[in-house]
């Protein structure tokens, strides 16, 4: 094996064992478990639309959208259908997976700020049903009067509702399959074709693949893993509301994701970690948090513009 | 059966006519080069053929099979491949990666989200072989973007070449080398011809090159026909002459 194999090894061990150690040590280092679990299910949607940013070359500025389907999706089927965490998941990742399975084809054809603009209006639509479907969404006032339940798995109930850390680790083992599955992706002949119109998309389509299609599978595939981490969200909060769903929810997923560093695998979730920290810190502090982390942001950029993740692997390298 | 029949071809840009009403027709294992002076059409011909651009009028048929409207990746997967006159490579992924994908994409495997161990073997193989054909071993594992101009065109043909195409169309290969890499590239598609029986038309600026290699020559003027021949024909033309010393000549 070579250093950079080995690397590349040490690092993903790290990422785990801090992961699922995080219940133990957050709490030494001021942290609650809440933050944590913050952390996983936004660095699983930051790292979902790095599948399509970072590996494609796909700039989506709409996965709100996706993101709060997925959580409508969960917290409506549990609220009025069954009173089930599991079915939540399966039904708000569906509802997720499906708009962008048949929005897909209609942006695929759009390329850089055509496709992000194209991609707002889309989530828009979905903020604005939202919004003013009172009655069924709740609209402004959110989602209310519904709590994840208990998991039954048979030979046994997990009380993710009042117990946080195996609330924890339920998230967690979900984040485990979702990353898995998109490393996985990314290293078979299919992810390579991804990476191909990333790098030259002239060169991908006259090596015989054909772009358009080979696109649209990557974005079904990132906005079925941001509706995974949608539907975790609503379980998180037990609640959701349309600011899940607006395109500056989208643009927080992008912030994090070039924050961590979007040529790495795990650079969007240390940058959700960032984000999650300095959005928890300075929120206490002053009203306007956001400007401090845009300020990070736009330094980040001039000085890392590979992100924090980047700055850091050049380093070692 | 001719490979490629190309009947009538015109391409309008708005009120240019970028390609009036061009036919070419290429024998199995024949190399035909398209020469020409600047703004003669042979690219614009060339981005017909291989899909870039629809043409106005006129159709094409390769192998048999009506191509004139199919998607460039389905001429691809017709058996057509090409290279650009502007070297189009994957810059920050290594040579050996730069061929991985055009393999594995020739082999059915481009939406396998999964490789079997014997597909790997196989795969493996196939580059390696197409690292040694285009003298790029030692440099398999470095970024592309990194190598001299001479390697990354010679990764581009390989790149190719890893489609398993029965018609390979290059655009001046040897465009901005120097004298040696020129004569590498110029030896390679030579082995390519001669030893891999490979089909192969290029358009090419270099007339040494032209002339060394051509079975047959069709020259272009101002998106016109103006002559085809062997080389020695073309040499003897007037009018390509005179298209290429001007009309004092």
């Amino acid at each position: 094996m070579n250093a950079s194999a080995l690397n590349k090894n040490a690092a993903n061990a790290l990422v785990w064992v801090l992961l699922l150690a995080m219940p133990f040590w957050l709490p030494f280092v001021g942290g609650y478990i809440e933050l944590g679990e913050r952390v996983v299910v936004l660095g699983l949607a930051a790292m979902s639309v790095n599948f399509l940013l970072g590996y494609t070359g796909v700039l989506s500025f709409g996965h709100a959208a996706y993101f709060g389907l997925g959580a409508y999706g969960a917290g409506m089927t549990i609220r009025y259908l069954v009173p089930s965490t599991g079915a939540g998941l399966v039904v708000g990742i569906l509802a997720g997976t499906l708009a962008g399975a048949i929005i897909g084809p209609l942006i695929i054809r759009l390329r850089g700020v055509y496709f992000a603009m194209v991609t707002i209006a889309f989530g828009q639509v979905f903020y604005f049903i939202a919004f003013r479907w009172n009655n069924v969404t709740g609209g402004d006032d959110g989602l209310l009067g519904w709590t994840r339940m208990p998991l039954n798995l048979g030979f046994t109930t997990v009380d993710i509702l009042h117990n946080p850390r195996a609330f924890y680790y339920f998230i967690l083992v979900i984040f485990a399959i979702s990353v898995g599955a998109m490393a996985w992706i990314l290293r078979s002949p299919f992810g390579r074709t991804l990476i191909a119109i990333r790098e030259n998309e002239r060169r991908a389509r006259f090596l015989g693949i054909p772009v358009d299609r080979h696109i649209w599978i990557s974005w079904v595939i990132s906005c079925c893993f941001v509706s995974v981490a949608g539907a975790l969200y609503a379980l998180l909060n037990n609640f959701v509301d349309p600011r899940a769903l607006y395109w500056t929810q989208s643009g927080d997923f992008v912030i994090m994701a070039v924050l961590g560093g979007m040529r790495s695998f795990w650079g969007p979730l240390l940058g959700a970690a960032i984000f999650v920290l300095l959005q928890d810190y300075l929120s206490s502090q002053t009203q306007n948090w956001m400007s401090f982390v845009g300020l990070f942001f736009v330094l980040v950029v001039l000085f890392f513009p590979r992100g924090i993740l980047g700055a850091i692997r050049r380093k070692v390298a | 059966m001719s490979l490629l029949q190309v009947k009538n071809v015109s391409k309008h840009f708005g009120s240019l006519i970028a390609v009036n009403d061009i036919s070419m027709t290429v024998e199995p294992g024949e190399l035909r080069a398209i020469i020409g002076p600047n703004g003669a059409g042979k690219t614009t011909f060339f981005n017909l053929i291989t899909g870039f651009f629809t043409p106005t009028s006129g159709s094409i048929v390769f192998d048999g099979q009506d191509v004139t409207h199919l998607l460039p990746a389905r001429r691809v997967w017709c058996g057509m491949a090409r290279t650009f006159q502007v070297t189009e490579i994957f810059p920050e992924l290594t040579v050996r990666e730069n061929l991985r994908i055009p393999v594995e994409v020739a082999s059915g495997l481009r939406l396998r989200a999964w490789l079997s161990q014997a597909d790997d073997v196989k795969i493996r193989e196939r580059v390696t072989e197409l690292l040694a054909m285009g003298s790029l071993t030692d440099k398999a594992e470095r970024p592309v973007g990194e190598l001299s101009h001479g390697d990354q065109r010679a990764t581009e043909i390989m790149m190719a070449l890893a489609l398993k195409p029965r018609l390979l169309l290059l655009d001046e290969p040897t465009a901005g080398m120097g004298d040696q890499e020129t004569y590498d590239i110029t030896q390679l598609i030579r082995r390519l011809h001669k030893d891999g029986k490979l089909t192969i038309v290029l358009i090419e600026h270099d007339m040494r090159v032209v002339f060394h290699l051509a079975d047959r020559i069709m020259v272009l003027d101002q998106g016109k026909f103006l002559a085809e021949g062997t080389p020695p024909e073309i040499a003897a033309n007037k009018a390509v002459q005179t298209a290429y010393l001007g009309q004092a000549a």
